[in-house]
Formats: structure tokens, C-alpha cells, sequence
């Protein structure tokens, strides 16, 4: 990770050149691997599981051009995932007739507006100062403004919810096409990481892993709780898929569908960030993340890079989240786990190679077919564990289901320390062209 | 004066135990952060880790404690706090200084320390499964209610915490000691101002680095206890701690121990107004209100649910209006 320069370097874009030998090997192996759990697994389940991997892909795709090509890390993905996944469900489920036949459509509306008319309202109070009004008035009017606006319109929401929650249980969706839905999630996700990214990229990098781990847990909260608009634990299934669905053609058509939908938008985006990245924008890029002084020198406007680029990232995870809530068809705030969608990520993404693309699809499928296979073998490797326990020391744990699972947290933690540690530039390593 | 008191139940002391907690976590981490100028994500698991310790040692000997009249959980606390010690400064050894010796950024090592956050977590629950347990073993948690005259309602107050507040102020009077009167803690604030310069005047900087991997694994300890011994132990509580803690470490200025504890407070109060229903203060009033300003029965301003909001929002705040901190902390 300390490219000062770069010329298109990877077999990829240069057809002339040979597939070098350590991405034939990795990748040969990698299809070994799936075609064995093809063989021993059956076809619906392995399809079912490279549909998971591409989708977990994106997100590491998202993952890389921040943290690989920027230097920024995310912790948060989470929350961008369960964004993407509530705007794909909110648009795609069938419209709940119900409520908008009730005046309940109506009442929402006036606390949204109230909620922009309140917005508007301290906005222009905290500028009072523009005219003249002394600057710890204008602070004290804005700040009692803002909490009695606030009062107010919490409580009038808290009302109109609680209505609908009793009347027509949730406000339902929009019965639109699912890919909408997965666009306005990508739009939805980039939106929180502006705000964030506007907060905190241009202080040190600590703080982005902070606020990014925070919001990704509000985010959580938020779509737990508000029961009346995602049914919150009551989990809102089934959602449509954007390709045929198992129903009428069967599972394996139906998953390897979708799986032509993702591996199209899988190379669409990997096109384009190839192309960026050997662009003379992926250039500034890394000359920002390897020296910022020297490219602040250089002329380049540091934090509107990356601004832009933290976005990109959370657009993709916003996009891929959405694509692997509308695969599971079950929408469940609960279900959005640090692990599973944040050090999962993090793990393909510094395991495969970071800010290199081809590295991380290749972690991200590999890491991903591991964490599938790890569920039983931990199954497995804890009864053997527990059989010598008791045999031992008469040692009976309970549920041995959940305690696999939490060694697999440990496994993929431990799995973090040794990549820092002993390949901390990932199996295919981002390449790196040195002009002599 | 009935609303006073209960407004002194759920928010004076409510807040206090939680703004101890905070802060003692925060101090730990703005430690870690300015001996080793790295932020330590894996401090509220520790904080779990110093709890399973005691927790164990409880179950082990459940009557250690009822010579000295204290719960077993205070009395194997000195313990439960050497072995997270020695914990922390085996995971040091194992997993970061060789980070440090490479000369990695920063960041490199917030993710190393995620990666023992997960470890930890996983080691925990695979132990201590995912359900709460009491810190209470054959024992009762003692209520004490003082009444105060003229009131119907009584100010409640429980046995852990009075030790919480007790202990707290011994560890931070302690700490200030330590700091200001020690050699070695001369030495780490002088570590913690320029350690190239204080390598050069021949402070020991690996002795201080295991020195405050000790430090910050009592603390953790220590808080996890307390907070425990007030709820239950959780396994799965670090999440949720790591974001106040951080949040009072950045709003007291990072490096700054005085300040963390500051901002410790500051957080717990602040969480625990947000989520105080302010109805229940205004309620006698009520008569005397106009007849079109009707009191809604919740006034608090976010839900329960919602608490993690807060030490979110403070921090937001804090990095748009005053990154260095309200105590001016040395790093940004």
C-alpha cells in the first residue's frame, strides 16, 4: 500500500499480457473449491450460496475503494446494508390498501411537513446573526426552538404511529419494480455516508471508524423499532425478486437467475472501477491516501476526494445490501449483524488484496464459502470439544448450536490479526508499478 | 416534591452510576490512546472479559465475601483485575506490538483491535453463552430507601451503588496520585507528551506500555464489575458501551484522563435526561395550564430504545464544533 504511481499493471486490461501465475492459481483453486461443494452439497444450495457471495462481493467492492484505495475504514457497513434492504423491501412489497384508504397517508404527511417546516424554521433561526442579532441569542433562541419544535412534532409522530400500528399494523410498501428499490437504497446509503463522511473524513481516521460503527447501530435501532413502518421483529416476508421466482420456475432457474443478475452488475461495476482506477482520478486518489501533504501541495482538493470516494463506497454497499435482503425475501432488522455484514466484509476485503479488485473478489468468494462451510465443521468441532470436556472435567454446556456459532466470531477475529499480521497486503496484493 | 425525588431517583443517581461507568471506561481508552496513539475498540469487551473473570471467581467462592459484610463479586475484584491485566498485556504482546514494531498506521491497528474485540466476544460467549447472569450469587442485592420527610415517595438507593460511587472516587483520586506524585506516572504523562523524547531521557518505554495496558485492564475490569454487579452481566453489553465511552473520551479531549472522566459524566447525564419522561416534572403543574397546551403523557425526548442516539449525537457535536475536546486533548 504505498504506490506512489501506477500504470495499468493487471492481466486484466492489458490482453497482450499473460494471466500472471499467482491469480491463475488462487482462482484455479477457488473453482476446485466451489465445483467440490457443488459436488458434495447439491446444485440449489451452492447456487444459493454464490448468489450470497456476489452479493456479499459488491459490498467488499464497496469496502475496498474505501478503505484499499482511499486508506478510509468503515465500520458501519451494516448499517448501509440494512438501508439498501429496507428501501429494497419498503419499494418492492405489494401496497398495503389499507392504510392509504384511511386518513392515516394524510396525518403522515402533515408531521413530515411539520418535521420540514420545524427543519426550516431552527435553520433560519441559527442565521439570525446575519442581521444582527447578537450571536448567544441567536444560539439560545435556536437551541429552545429546536427542542420545543422537536417535542412537538416527536409527539405528534409518536401519535400517528402509534395509530398505525394499531390500525393497519404497517404503512406496507410501494409495489414497485424491485431494482428501483435497489437504486434508491444505493442513493439512500450514500446520502447517511455524505453526512458522515462530511463529519468526520476531514479529522483523524479513528474518528470515521467511530461515527461509522454509531450510525450503523442507530440505523439498526431505527428500522427495529419503528414497527410501523418495517412491522420491526415481526420481519416482513416474502419480497420479490427482480427475476422469475422459485414458485413458478423452480429453485435452481430461479437462483441461477439471479445469479446472471448479480454477476452482470458484479462486472459492471468492476469494469467501472477498473477504469477509475487507472484513471488519473484513481491516481490522485492513492497519492492522497500514500502522502496527503504532497498531494495537498499538488493542488488536490483533499477532502472532496474523499468525500466522493467514501461515498462511492457506500453507495455500493447500499446497492449490495439490497440485493442480498430481496435474495434472503425475509426483511428482518434483527438480522443485521455486526459479524455477519461488517467483519465478514472486512475479513474478504484485507484477506483478498485491498484496492485490488480481482484480490477482492477472489477474498470475497473464498471468505465466503469458508464462513458457509464453517457452520457445520464448528458444529462439528464442538461436540468433539464437548466430548472431551465432559469426559474430562464434566463439562455440559448447553445449546451447542449458538456456541458454534460464537467460534466462528472468534475464528474470524483471530483470522483478522493474522492477515494484519503476516499478509497485510492480502493474497493478490494491489500492484503496484514503479517507474525507474 | 414527590416528582423531585422521583426526578432524583431516575435522573440524579441513574445518571451518576452511569456517568462512573463512562467514565472509568473512558479514562482506560484515552490511557491507551495517548501511550499508544491508537484508538482501542476492543475496551468494552475487556470490560466483559474483567467481569467473566469476577463472575467466575464469584461462582467459584460464593462466600468469600460475608466476613467483610461486602458481596463476593467487590472482594474478588482485586483478583479478577490482576488476571485481566496480565490478559491484556498477553494480548499486547500476541497481537499488536508486533503491529507496532512494523510501523503500521494508525488505522492498522484500530482494525487489529477490532479483530481481538471479535475475538474476546467469541471467547465470551462461547463460555459464558449469550444470557445475563447475576453477579449476586447466593446473595441478596440490598435496597436501602431513605425517607425523606414530608414525602410519600422514598430516595432509593442500592447497595452496588454506593460501592460503585465509593470505589469510583478511590479510582480516580488514585489515579490523580499516581499521575502527578509516581515516578512511573511522571514518566507516562511524559510518554504520553512526546515519547521520542522521553525514549531519549531514558524512560523505560516498554515498561510503560505494559504499565498501561495494566492500568486500562484494572479500569475495565473494574467498570465492567460495577456494572454488572448493578444490572447483570451481559455478554453482548460491549457494542453498546463502546460508543459512549468513546463519545466521553472525545468530548473530554482525547488524552486527557481528567477530561475523559468529565466527559463520562457528561454522557451518562446526558443519556439519562434524553430518555427521562419530563411529563411526570410537569404533571403538577398541569392544572395551572392553559386549556390549549394539553400535556402528552411521554415527554421524553427520545425512547429508550433509541439511548444509543445520544452519545452519538454529543459526539457528532463535539467533532463539528470542537474536535480537540472540551478540555483541549492533544490529538486530532
Amino acid at each position: 500500500m504505498n504506490s506512489t504511481s501506477n500504470t495499468p499493471s493487471s492481466g486484466q486490461t492489458a490482453p497482450r499480457r499473460a494471466m500472471p501465475k499467482r491469480e491463475l492459481v488462487l482462482f484455479g483453486g477457488l473453482a476446485i473449491v466451489v465445483l467440490a461443494v457443488f459436488a458434495t452439497m447439491g446444485p440449489a444450495y451452492s447456487t444459493r450460496m454464490l448468489v450470497e457471495a456476489s452479493c456479499y462481493a459488491i459490498l467488499a467492492l464497496g469496502l475496498t475503494i474505501q478503505w484499499g484505495y482511499a486508506g478510509q475504514f468503515n465500520a458501519g457497513i451494516m448499517g448501509f446494508v440494512a438501508l439498501g434492504g429496507f428501501s429494497a423491501t419498503f419499494f418492492s412489497i405489494p401496497v398495503n390498501h389499507e392504510f392509504w384508504a384511511s386518513d392515516l397517508p394524510g396525518r403522515l404527511g402533515w408531521v413530515l411537513l411539520a418535521m420540514v417546516v420545524v427543519t426550516a424554521l431552527v435553520f433560519g433561526i441559527s442565521r439570525l446573526d446575519r442581521i444582527g442579532v447578537p450571536k448567544l441569542l441567536r444560539t439560545t433562541l435556536a437551541i429552545v426552538a429546536g427542542l420545543v419544535g422537536y417535542l412537538v412534532v416527536i409527539s405528534w409522530l409518536r401519535s400517528v404511529t402509534g395509530d398505525i400500528e394499531s390500525q393497519v399494523e404497517f404503512i406496507g410498501g410501494l409495489g414497485l419494480p424491485v431494482w428501483l428499490g435497489w437504486i434508491v437504497g444505493g442513493v439512500l446509503a450514500g446520502g447517511v455516508g455524505y453526512f458522515i463522511g462530511h463529519i468526520c473524513l476531514g479529522l483523524r481516521s479513528d474518528y470515521l471508524v467511530i461515527a461509522t460503527l454509531g450510525i450503523a447501530e442507530i440505523i439498526k435501532a431505527f428500522l427495529k423499532n419503528s414497527d410501523w413502518l418495517t412491522r420491526g421483529t415481526a420481519t416482513i416476508s416474502p419480497l420479490p425478486w427482480p427475476v422469475a421466482e422459485p414458485g413458478d420456475v423452480g429453485f435452481l432457474t430461479a437462483r441461477a437467475l439471479y445469479l446472471s443478475v448479480t454477476v452482470v452488475m458484479i462486472a459492471v461495476i468492476f469494469f467501472l472501477l477498473h477504469r477509475a482506477y487507472h484513471a488519473p482520478w484513481g491516481r490522485m486518489i492513492r497519492a492522497i491516501r500514500d502522502n496527503e501533504v504532497s498531494a495537498a501541495a499538488m493542488g488536490k482538493s483533499i477532502n472532496r476526494r474523499r468525500q466522493e470516494i467514501f461515498v462511492f463506497g457506500c453507495i455500493l454497499m447500499g446497492i449490495g445490501g439490497a440485493a442480498l435482503t430481496s435474495f434472503n425475501g425475509l426483511f428482518d432488522p434483527q438480522g443485521f449483524l455486526p459479524l455477519n455484514h461488517t467483519f465478514l466484509v472486512l475479513v474478504m476485503v484485507i484477506l483478498g488484496g485491498p484496492g485490488n479488485n480481482l484480490g477482492t473478489l477472489f477474498g470475497a468468494v473464498l471468505v465466503y464459502v469458508i464462513w458457509i462451510m464453517s457452520g457445520p465443521m464448528a458444529l462439528a468441532v464442538m461436540h468433539a470439544f464437548v466430548a472431551l470436556g465432559s469426559h474430562w472435567f464434566d463439562w455440559q454446556p448447553g445449546n451447542l448450536d449458538s456456541r458454534a456459532l460464537q467460534a466462528r466470531v472468534f475464528v474470524i477475529g483471530l483470522l483478522i490479526l493474522l492477515v494484519l499480521r503476516f499478509a497485510p497486503r492480502g493474497l493478490i496484493p494491489e500492484k503496484v508499478a514503479h517507474h525507474d | 416534591m414527590n416528582e423531585l425525588i422521583y426526578f432524583f431517583n431516575y435522573v440524579v443517581i441513574a445518571g451518576s452510576v452511569t456517568g462512573c461507568i463512562y467514565a472509568i471506561g473512558a479514562v482506560g481508552v484515552t490511557l491507551i490512546y495517548s501511550i499508544l496513539r491508537f484508538a482501542h475498540f476492543a475496551h468494552a469487551d475487556m470490560m466483559t472479559l474483567g467481569t467473566l473473570a469476577v463472575l467466575l471467581l464469584t461462582l467459584a467462592f460464593p462466600h468469600a465475601g460475608d466476613p467483610l459484610g461486602l458481596p463476593t463479586a467487590i472482594v474478588m475484584l482485586p483478583v479478577g483485575m490482576a488476571i485481566t491485566s496480565l490478559i491484556a498485556v498477553g494480548i499486547d504482546r500476541a497481537f499488536y506490538q508486533p503491529l507496532r514494531n512494523h510501523g503500521v498506521k494508525p488505522i492498522v491497528m484500530v482494525i487489529a483491535s477490532l479483530g481481538v474485540t471479535l475475538m474476546l466476544q467469541g471467547l465470551i460467549r462461547l463460555f459464558a453463552g449469550t444470557g445475563s447472569q447475576n453477579l449476586y450469587v447466593d446473595a441478596r442485592k440490598e435496597i436501602f430507601r431513605i425517607d425523606v420527610p414530608g414525602v410519600t415517595r422514598p430516595i432509593i438507593l442500592t447497595e452496588p451503588q454506593i460501592i460503585l460511587f465509593i470505589v469510583t472516587v478511590i479510582a480516580v483520586v488514585g489515579l490523580h496520585l499516581f499521575l502527578t506524585r509516581a515516578r512511573l506516572g511522571k514518566a507516562m504523562r511524559a510518554m504520553s507528551d512526546n515519547p521520542d523524547l522521553a525514549r531519549a531521557s531514558g524512560i523505560n518505554t516498554k515498561l510503560i506500555i505494559t504499565l498501561t495496558w495494566v492500568i486500562a485492564g484494572s479500569l475495565a475490569t473494574l467498570a465492567g464489575t460495577l456494572l454488572s454487579l448493578d444490572v447483570a452481566f451481559k455478554p453482548d453489553l460491549s457494542f453498546f458501551l463502546l460508543l459512549p465511552i468513546f463519545a466521553a473520551a472525545i468530548v473530554g479531549g482525547v488524552g486527557h484522563p481528567y477530561g475523559a472522566i468529565a466527559g463520562g459524566f457528561l454522557v451518562g447525564f446526558a443519556e439519562t435526561l434524553a430518555v427521562f419522561n419530563w411529563s411526570v416534572l410537569l404533571r403538577p403543574l398541569r392544572d395551572s395550564l392553559p386549556t390549549w397546551l394539553e400535556l402528552p403523557n411521554n415527554l421524553a425526548l427520545v425512547g429508550t430504545e433509541y439511548k444509543i442516539v445520544v452519545p452519538f449525537f454529543i459526539l457528532i457535536a463535539v467533532l463539528i464544533w470542537r474536535p480537540t475536546g472540551i478540555f483541549k486533548g492533544k490529538v486530532i
